[in-house]
């Protein structure tokens, strides 16, 4: 690989680092076939992890790093003064392929800073994706980072090749959007979202291809002074009305270049953390955003404990649960206890009365659940009650941002 | 029942049974395994009574040789995935512990594995777990270098388990077209292209010392890192320390990780810049510059663009005068309209044609064109016959149509057919009902009619009323137009 092509692959590699999402799941199973190049598996696989503990599986780049727009919180604002780069499309269409045929990566994520016009940019990445597909054979993921002030059929073309797109949301309010990122329009992000939204319903309905890993988006977390429960509340609208596979969180980063309109402290990693925690409360375990709400103080979810012991030690009346009666509804509310275990409990208690041990064999987290179920041969008695209860569960402060 | 994983219960004591040895061949033998179990099943032969014995030596099945086969086993769903699982697993009671389960699941407990919380079965689940961890971790972690003077890709992996047979088949698919080969110190995979074989153990040494892109990937693992997040432990959790060796970028987790808190203060301390060049107007205009500014330039995309179901030969774009007052919007292009590269030339456009003079219409006037731009066909024989696009095609060809119009600015549209109609509105509705004018919520006044091709379907004595139909339909049109028309 020549110098100058490392050069580029550094400059924008970095420049794209602050984007979250890195998942290479959801796209249907896919084989190479003769004289292909490439396989998906469902869950997608991490093929290495960076010391921030966070797995590279694409290739996550950015065709280029200038930018026409000039987004407050992003290193590659027009008015920072970071190193840029641009690499051609057969850059990038022979670094992935090379990357990929060495085992490094699942595929390609690419995104891109605004050069020309929104319609050049996404021309440009759709062609990345085209000709990994037509001319290479790939068949393996690639996520487009579509550009929500293209021309809707531009974005409409790239779904035709990509396994995932995305736009990102950024910022939850109109007003932060207002102030932080002048050139973006809430409007159209919200009106692409929805209309990636239709075409992939429409798209699975008449058994076509389009996007079929579906969409995500990441918002910014403590770059404004948006609460938890309104990030949940957009999130759970976001699942709602645009179908959207996944919401990323990505606690605000001090960057390089910082702009002076930023706060000037990140916000907690573990914040980030509560929030993934919130979002799979809505997702994987059946509660409203009112629920997720009931965990906050003042609209902010606890860092001290999870969000579901935080919803139980307020709701302290409903339990001790029954792990041999109790609904799956009520189980999964139970701290403690994942989805996994909680369908483990129910087939197992079929052909059994489970004691407490038996639960221990299906969690790892039983001092969290222990309080809030009853077994065949154990009752928590009063500890479910106790005022101390918060604090005998709270995680030992563990200082996560750094080492 | 409960039992404990160390003991394991006795159905039947064995009482003066002799304790069988049974052989099989070291590393991951799921073939002389289930022979065995068979075997011992046919001959009632609990648990207790069986010693499982791997390598060379030879057992007692060993030395029967090719002995009559038992018959196979009617198993409950999933243990014969477990069993195909924890086979491959180094820990030397495997094949004991999955005996002891077959013979629960055979006596009385037939539905042993729904029960999770059992300890033989909690311990065979952790056994699968580690098993899909390892063959996940290879699938992740081995690398590929290329060998230039074959053109092959070679990769040494230690896996915890003998796992490389189970693990082969992720690599052929991924890598079809390929020549590759797995080197590990228990055996080799070899893939040509065409097949599959294994070997001898490799040697690291077998493999290059280095590969082109392997400096380009350590750039690419220390760019990615986010040095303000860094977390250690997340990090091992994952990707533990015993991988490292055989993974190119981690030489790079060391300096990474010394520089980490001094890039993130430099960061932090750096005086924030006052934004300079604040004005939108740039990113602005640059987004309005986009849009295509006339029909010529919207054309221009259309033609550049891919058939959305492939097949068409090109794009069949509107025609007529640039702002003729009245537009015609049928379903999409059929097989004259795909060969020629025009609207309406075919029978359904001839029979427009037809209908239009009666109706006292000039067609060279009107401005005629599809909601799709593209012919979708199912080839039969040299045939190509007509299909009609579904509700998500037309919506994906919806914007061309929309900015089309814009441009031509036509006071009146009339939507030929069920497809115009949805293209136009975005709703579906019965062309019967819906027959004459319409308001389609646009500037432009609009009228609904069948489609020509329609007329074409009908049996023969039905052909002439509708035909007559639709050029009544047609004079309305010539009327609305006058009207509208200054």
């Amino acid at each position: 690989m020549d110098e100058t092509l490392a050069k580029k692959l550094r400059i924008l590699a970095d420049a794209a680092k602050y984007d979250a999402s890195c998942s290479s799941s959801g796209a249907p199973k896919r084989k190479a076939g003769k004289g292909e190049l490439g396989s998906t598996t469902g869950a997608g696989i991490c093929h290495a992890y960076t010391p921030d503990g966070r797995c590279i599986s694409l290739l996550k780049i950015l065709l280029t790093n200038y930018c026409l727009f000039d987004c407050a919180y992003c290193i590659n604002r027009r008015s920072s003064n970071v190193e840029r780069a641009k690499f051609s499309v057969d850059e990038v269409v022979t670094l992935t392929v090379e990357f990929y045929k060495r085992n490094y990566i699942e595929g390609l994520f690419l995104s891109s800073g605004i050069i020309k016009s929104p319609d050049h940019t996404m021309e440009l990445l759709t062609r990345v994706a085209k000709d990994l597909r037509r001319k290479h054979g790939f068949r393996g993921y690639i996520h487009l980072k579509s550009i929500p002030e293209a021309s809707p059929w531009l974005i409409e073309e790239a779904g035709l090749y990509a396994d995932r797109l995305s736009i990102n949301l950024e910022l939850p309010t109109e007003a932060s959007l207002e102030r932080l990122a002048p050139e973006k329009d809430g409007a159209a992000i919200q009106g692409a979202m929805e209309q990636i939204g239709e075409r992939i319903i429409e798209a699975k309905a008449e058994k076509r291809r389009f996007s079929p890993a579906g969409q995500s988006t990441q918002v910014i977390v403590g770059a404004d002074a948006t609460t938890d429960e309104s990030l949940i509340r957009k999130s759970a609208h976001l699942y709602g009305a645009y179908g959207l596979k996944r919401v990323y969180y990505s606690a605000f980063s001090p960057i390089p270049e910082g702009s002076s309109i930023l706060p000037l402290k990140s916000p907690p990693l573990q914040r980030e953390h509560r929030l993934y925690q919130g979002d799979w409360l809505l997702r994987y375990y059946a509660f409203t955003p009112d629920d997720v709400a009931e965990a906050a103080e003042d609209g902010m979810l606890p860092l001290d404990i999870d969000p579901k012991l935080a919803w139980a030690l307020k709701n302290r009346g409903r339990f001790p649960v029954d792990v041999n009666t109790g609904s799956r509804e009520m189980l999964l509310r139970v701290p403690g206890l994942g989805a996994r275990a909680v369908d483990k409990i129910i087939k197992a208690r079929r052909h059994t009365r489970l004691r407490l041990e038996d639960v221990a064999r299906l969690t790892s987290s039983l001092k969290r659940a222990r309080p809030f179920l009853t077994a065949a041969d154990y009752s928590p008695a009063g500890l479910t009650d106790r005022l101390d209860l918060r604090g005998r569960l709270a995680e030992p402060a563990r200082q996560m941002s750094l080492f | 029942m409960r039992g404990d994983a160390a003991a394991f219960p006795r159905p039947f004591p064995g009482k003066g049974l002799a304790l069988r040895s049974v052989a099989l061949r070291s590393g991951a033998d799921l073939d002389g395994f289930r022979t065995a179990v068979r075997r011992l099943v046919a001959e009632v032969v609990p648990p207790d009574c069986v010693s499982w014995q791997e390598s060379g030596v030879l057992g007692l099945f060993g030395n029967e040789g090719s002995g009559s086969e038992a018959p196979p086993l009617a198993l409950p769903r999933g243990v014969g995935d477990l069993v195909r699982m924890v086979v491959p697993h180094s820990d030397p009671e495997r094949y004991a512990l999955l005996y002891a389960l077959i013979w629960r699941i055979l006596h009385g407990e037939r539905r042993l594995l729904e029960i999770s919380s059992d300890p033989l079965v909690h311990r065979l689940e952790r056994m699968r777990k580690a098993i899909a961890r390892d063959l996940h971790k290879m699938h992740a972690f081995l690398r590929f270098r290329r060998r230039e003077s074959e053109d092959s890709f070679v990769a040494w992996f230690e896996p915890d388990h003998h796992i490389l047979e189970a693990a082969a088949p992720f690599f052929v698919d991924r890598f079809r077209s390929l020549n590759w080969s797995i080197l590990t110190p228990e055996g080799s995979a070899h893939w040509d292209g065409t097949a599959l074989t294994y070997g001898p153990p490799g040697r690291r040494e077998d493999v290059p010392p280095s590969d082109g892109f392997e400096a380009g990937w350590r750039d690419y693992y220390e760019s990615t890192f986010n040095p303000a997040r860094t977390n250690l432990r997340a990090m091992r959790s994952e990707m533990p320390k015993k991988y490292w060796h055989n993974l190119p970028e981690t030489a790079a987790i060391p300096g990474l990780v010394r520089a980490a808190a001094a890039r993130t203060n430099a960061m932090i301390e750096r005086e924030p810049q006052m934004p300079v060049k604040r004005n939108p107007a740039r990113a602005v205009a640059a987004m309005s510059g986009q849009e295509p500014k006339s029909l010529d330039d919207l054309n221009a995309i259309i033609r550049r663009s891919e058939p959305l179901v492939p097949g068409a030969t090109q794009a069949v774009l509107g025609e007529g005068p640039a702002h003729a007052s009245l537009a015609f919007v049928g379903e999409q292009p059929g097989d004259q309209e795909d060969r020629q590269g025009r609207p309406f030339v075919g029978p359904a456009g001839q029979l427009l044609a037809r209908a239009m003079e009666e109706a006292g219409l000039d067609r060279g006037a009107s401005y005629l064109t599809n909601a799709v731009k593209h012919f979708k066909f199912e080839a039969r024989g040299k045939r190509r016959i007509h299909q009609k696009p579904t509700a998500g095609e037309v919506s994906h060809y919806r914007w061309w149509l929309e900015r089309e119009l814009d441009f031509v600015a036509p006071k009146l549209v009339v939507a030929l057919g069920a497809t115009a109609v949805l293209a136009l509105t975005g709703k579906a509705m019965p062309i019967t009902r819906a027959r004459g004018p319409a308001e389609f919520g646009k500037p432009y006044a609009g009228f609904i009619t069948v489609h020509p091709s329609y007329l074409l379907r009908l049996p023969d004595e039905a052909k002439d009323e509708a035909f007559a139909a639709f050029v009544a339909d047609l004079r309305r049109v010539r009327e609305l137009s006058a009207s509208l028309t200054p």
